[in-house]
C-alpha cells in the first residue's frame, strides 16, 4: 500500500473555531485595554487599589497592543501566548491586592473573571498553535485505502446477512416505517 | 525478553524483563509476531486510567505462535498461529456463555479492586489497568495467556498476513460491534465521532451492514482522507459546525445512529464544555472529557440509537440526560465481546469483503516502540495505526512507514 504525499493542507487558520476565537479575544483585549487606559481611576476605586492608576494604564496599553497584534499578524499564536503571560501578571497583581482590602469581594470577582479568560487564552493558543503546525506539515495521501477490495458501493450491504444478535436488535416499533 | 514497560506518565521504555512462565495449568505462552499500539493505550500513556503500576507491560492487541501450553490446555498445541483477544475469558461463566465475554466473571484476578471501582468487576484485560487484573500485555516478545483454551482466535492455515489478521483481537471487532449495536437499516444515516483506527473499522462495518449514509467527524486531514476512502462523508470540526452539517445531511432530522469512537479524551475545541472538561481534567477535578457523548445526545434523531465503543474511565458530568430521556434514545455500550464476532469476521477477511491491513500506516520494532508512542500520540507523520514486530529490522524512526 503505497502512500503518496500531497503537497499541502488547505484552509486559513481564521476558518477554524480557534482562529475565530482568537479574533474575539483580540477585540475583547482592545476593549479591556481601552477601559483600563481611560477609566483607570474608577477601576482602582472599585478594586481598592488607589495609587495604582499608572500601572493599570500600562496594562491597558499592553492589552491594546496584544489585541492589535493578534488581529494584524499572520501568525497570532505568539501574541496569544503573550496574552496568557499577561493574564498571569494580572492575576498576580490582583492577588497581591486582595489581603486587607475593603473591596476584597470585587477583587475576588475580578480574579474569577481573569481566570476564566485565561483559560480561553490558553486553550486558544494551544489549539491555534497545533492547527498551524498541522497546516505546515505535508499531508499523506490515504485516498487509496478503502479496505474494501470490491469497492465502496459494491460493498454496501454486503454483510447485511450478518447475524445481528437479538439483544442488539432495534425493537420493531423503532424500525423505519415501510 | 524485550517488552514495552510503563514507568509513569508519558514514560514507556523498551526494557529487558524475565520471560513469562506457565502459572496455571490452563495457561499458554505465545511468542508474539506482531502487536499494535491501540488508542486506548494512550489513556494509560497519559495516565488517565487509574491503578497503573511502574513495571506494567503494555499492549492488548497482539498475535503470534503458541510456544508452550499448560497441562490442562486441550485446544492449542505448540506452533499454532493465534490472534489473542484483548479480553481474557474463561468461556464457562454465565456471562461468557451468553456471549458477554468482556463481562467474564472469572478472569479478573483483582476482583475486589474491580468491584470497588465499578460495583462488579469486569473481565481481565491484557496490558491494562490493575482494575482489570493487571495482566502483562502483548507489546513484548512473549506473553502468558490465561484461560488459553477460550482466550484465543485460532488462525487457520492461510496465506493471510499478520496485518490482515492482527486487528481481529481488538479494533476490527470493536468497530464492528459498534455498528452491529446500531442494528443498521438501509435507510439509516450513521454518524461516527472520531476517525481513528476503531472509527475506520466502524465506518467500513456500517457500509458493509448497508447504511445509506456514513458520516465521520474528526479534524485530522489524513484520518478524514482515509474515512472518505472507506465510504464516509466527512466533517472537519476545525473548519465547520458539526451540528449544522449533520442537520444539512439529514434534512434537519439528525442521524438515526450515532457512534462515539472517541471516548474520554475528546479533542474538540469549539465549545465551552470541552474547555471546561480540559481544565477540570488538568487539575484532577474531572476524569473524562465527554464532549462527544453530549453532542451525540443532542444531535441524534428522536428514538435513535447511541453506540459507545469509546472508552470512559470515571465520573462524567454535564451529560444532557434530559435530552436523552425525552428523545427516547437507546444507548448501547461496553468493552467488546471480541470472540462473539471473530468467526464471522475472519470469514469476511478470507472472502475478501474487507482487508484490515488498510489501516496500518507505520511498522517498527519493539525497540522503536517508545518513539512510535510519541508519533501516535501526536498523530504526526500521518500516523493512524502502528504495528510493532519483535525483531523487525528497519532502519530507524518511521522505518516501516506504509
Amino acid at each position: 500500500m503505497a502512500s503518496a504525499m500531497a503537497n499541502a493542507r488547505s484552509g486559513h487558520y481564521l476558518n477554524t473555531p480557534a482562529g475565530k476565537l482568537s479574533h474575539q479575544l483580540a477585540y475583547f483585549s482592545i476593549a479591556l485595554g481601552a477601559l483600563e487606559l481611560f477609566a483607570a481611576p474608577r477601576l482602582t476605586r472599585m478594586l481598592g487599589m488607589r495609587g495604582k492608576e499608572d500601572l493599570i494604564r500600562a496594562y491597558g496599553v499592553r492589552e491594546i497592543v496584544k489585541g492589535v497584534g493578534i488581529l494584524s499578524s499572520p501568525n497570532p499564536t505568539p501574541w496569544l501566548w503573550g496574552r496568557v503571560a499577561g493574564d498571569a501578571l494580572d492575576l498576580a497583581t490582583l492577588a497581591s491586592a486582595y489581603p486587607n482590602n475593603p473591596k476584597s469581594t470585587n477583587v475576588a470577582i475580578a480574579i474569577a473573571n481573569v481566570a476564566a479568560v485565561s483559560m480561553l487564552d490558553l486553550m486558544c493558543a494551544q489549539q491555534l498553535g497545533a492547527i498551524q503546525v498541522r497546516q505546515r506539515m505535508p499531508m499523506r495521501d490515504y485516498s487509496d485505502r478503502s479496505g474494501l477490495p470490491r469497492g465502496v458501493e459494491a460493498s454496501r450491504g454486503a454483510a447485511a446477512d450478518a447475524p445481528i444478535p437479538a439483544d442488539m436488535r432495534t425493537p420493531a416499533a423503532l424500525r423505519p416505517l415501510a | 525478553m524485550k517488552a514495552l514497560v510503563w514507568h509513569g506518565k508519558e514514560d514507556i521504555r523498551c526494557d529487558t524483563i524475565p520471560d513469562p512462565e506457565i502459572e496455571e495449568p490452563t495457561d499458554a505462552i505465545v511468542k508474539v509476531t506482531s502487536c499494535a499500539i491501540c488508542g486506548s493505550d494512550l489513556h494509560l500513556y497519559h495516565h488517565f486510567m487509574p491503578a497503573l503500576r511502574k513495571g506494567d507491560v503494555m499492549g492488548h492487541e497482539f498475535m503470534g505462535t503458541v510456544a508452550e501450553v499448560g497441562p490442562a490446555v486441550k485446544k492449542l498445541k505448540v506452533g499454532d498461529r493465534v490472534v489473542v483477544p484483548f479480553t481474557i475469558i474463561c468461556g464457562e461463566c454465565e456471562q461468557c456463555r451468553r456471549g458477554y465475554f468482556s463481562a467474564c466473571e472469572r478472569s479478573n484476578r483483582n476482583r475486589k479492586l474491580g468491584d470497588l471501582a465499578f460495583g462488579h468487576a469486569t473481565a481481565g484485560l491484557f496490558g491494562y489497568t490493575h482494575l482489570t487484573g493487571g495482566y502483562a500485555g502483548g507489546q513484548a516478545e512473549y506473553v502468558r495467556v490465561p484461560f488459553a483454551d477460550a482466550t484465543h482466535i485460532r488462525v487457520p492455515d492461510t496465506d493471510l498476513t499478520d496485518e490482515q489478521l492482527l486487528f481481529l483481537g481488538d479494533i476490527f471487532p470493536t468497530g464492528w460491534q459498534a455498528a452491529v449495536q446500531c442494528d443498521i437499516q438501509p435507510t439509516d444515516t450513521v454518524a461516527i465521532w472520531g476517525a481513528g483506527p476503531v472509527a475506520q473499522f466502524a465506518i467500513r462495518s456500517a457500509v458493509l451492514l448497508g447504511a445509506k449514509q456514513v458520516i465521520a467527524i474528526d479534524h485530522i486531514p489524513e484520518r478524514l482522507d482515509m474515512a472518505r476512502a472507506g465510504g464516509a462523508i466527512t466533517i472537519n470540526f476545525d473548519e465547520e459546525s458539526v451540528l449544522e452539517r449533520l442537520s444539512e445531511l439529514t434534512n434537519g432530522k439528525g442521524p438515526e445512529k450515532c457512534i462515539d469512537a472517541v471516548g474520554m479524551e475528546a479533542h474538540a475545541a469549539r465549545s465551552v464544555d470541552s474547555l471546561v472538561d480540559r481544565a477540570k481534567q488538568a487539575v484532577m477535578l474531572g476524569t473524562d472529557r465527554p464532549h462527544v457523548l453530549r453532542e451525540m445526545m443532542y444531535v441524534c434523531r428522536n428514538a435513535g440509537t447511541l453506540s459507545v465503543p469509546g472508552v470512559y474511565g470515571g465520573f462524567l458530568d454535564k451529560i444532557p440526560f434530559g435530552a436523552a430521556m425525552n428523545k427516547g434514545l437507546t444507548i448501547r455500550m461496553g468493552q467488546t465481546h471480541v470472540n462473539r464476532w471473530t468467526d464471522d469476521l475472519l470469514r469476511r477477511i478470507e472472502s475478501k469483503q474487507i482487508d484490515p491491513s488498510f489501516v496500518v500506516t507505520h511498522t517498527a520494532s519493539l525497540e522503536d516502540g517508545p518513539d512510535m508512542y510519541r508519533t501516535f500520540r501526536d498523530k504526526s507523520d500521518g500516523c493512524i495505526k502502528v504495528v510493532l514486530k519483535p525483531g523487525f529490522n528497519g532502519n530507524g524512526n518511521g522505518n516501516g512507514r506504509h
